[in-house]
């Protein structure tokens, strides 16, 4: 398995158990009885598991997988994807962060952290379409 | 790949750049307000990341991996499958229509459409899940 589905699908892994982590305290608000701030996390944990877990582990497999590009680039271009990887991951991270405490402390105007974190996983996201458009073929 | 296969994940990849669009557009504007309206996007954005994108990839690569059938048409009824690729996309814009113009019953006719799509996918490879042992039918 090439390195960069490696570490896709493993920081896939990190993020199932975050999102859970995150569901659990969403639903778990009125059960153990944590403020009720703790709603914020909804959002957190449906991108955590849908863009976190699900499409990083289908972008893992996708680039191990599917046919090759050419015998002498079989993956496409190994720096579009690390740059996927990176700007995906950053683009989470800071909405995980960034979107719960801009709910929580609107005085402290991060508003900016969403619309980075926005404009790094829409990157990303055309960068896979791109980088895999050319692999979806017959032979 | 097979060329059901082809279309069916090219497309999905058209609808993950375009439904990753919608909720950019989403997020950004919760970060730095520009249009309150944009939050009407949200069932586009949630149908088209959910049934366009990670939906129609999986039916496009089971279509592909799933055991074949020894004997020709050894991917089944290939037809039933272009039948669902049409009845998916074409459910999803008219869902996408709907919503876009506040029409509850257009977006009820959409679903209905994709659901059809499921049905006839669901149709087509079910004698496919099969041990490999077991003789073509």
């Amino acid at each position: 398995m090439p390195l960069l589905s490696r570490t896709f699908i493993k920081a896939g892994l990190i993020y199932f158990i975050a999102g859970l982590t995150a569901g659990v305290l969403t639903v778990g608000q009125p059960v153990l009885n944590l403020p009720p701030t703790f709603g914020v996390l909804y959002p957190v944990y449906i991108h955590l598991l849908m863009v976190g877990w699900v499409m990083q582990l289908i972008i893992g497999v996708v680039y191990w997988m599917f046919p090759k590009f050419s015998k002498e680039r079989p993956h496409g271009s190994d720096r579009l994807g690390w740059i996927v990887f990176g700007l995906l991951n950053a683009g989470l991270i800071l909405r995980a962060i960034g979107e719960p405490l801009n709910t929580l402390k609107p005085e402290w105007n991060l508003g900016w952290t969403l619309a980075i974190s926005a404009v790094f996983q829409l990157v990303a996201g055309w960068a896979f379409v791109v980088n895999t458009w050319g692999r979806v073929k017959e032979r | 790949m097979p060329r059901l296969t082809v279309w069916m994940v090219r497309t999905s990849l058209l609808q993950l750049g375009i439904g990753f669009t919608v909720g950019m557009l989403m997020l950004f504007n919760k970060g730095i307000p520009f249009d309150p309206a944009i939050w009407n996007l949200l069932p586009i954005h949630i149908e088209m990341v959910l049934l366009g994108w990670t939906m129609q990839l999986a039916m496009g690569v089971a279509f592909w991996v799933l055991p074949r059938f020894s004997a020709a048409p050894r991917y089944g009824h290939e037809r039933l499958g272009w039948l669902a690729y049409a009845l998916l996309n074409g459910g999803l814009i008219i869902f996408v229509a709907g919503t876009w113009i506040n029409g509850e019953w257009l977006s009820f006719v959409g679903r209905a459409v994709e659901l059809s799509a499921v049905v006839c996918f669901a149709v087509m490879i079910w004698p496919r899940v099969k041990a490999l042992s077991q003789s073509s039918s």
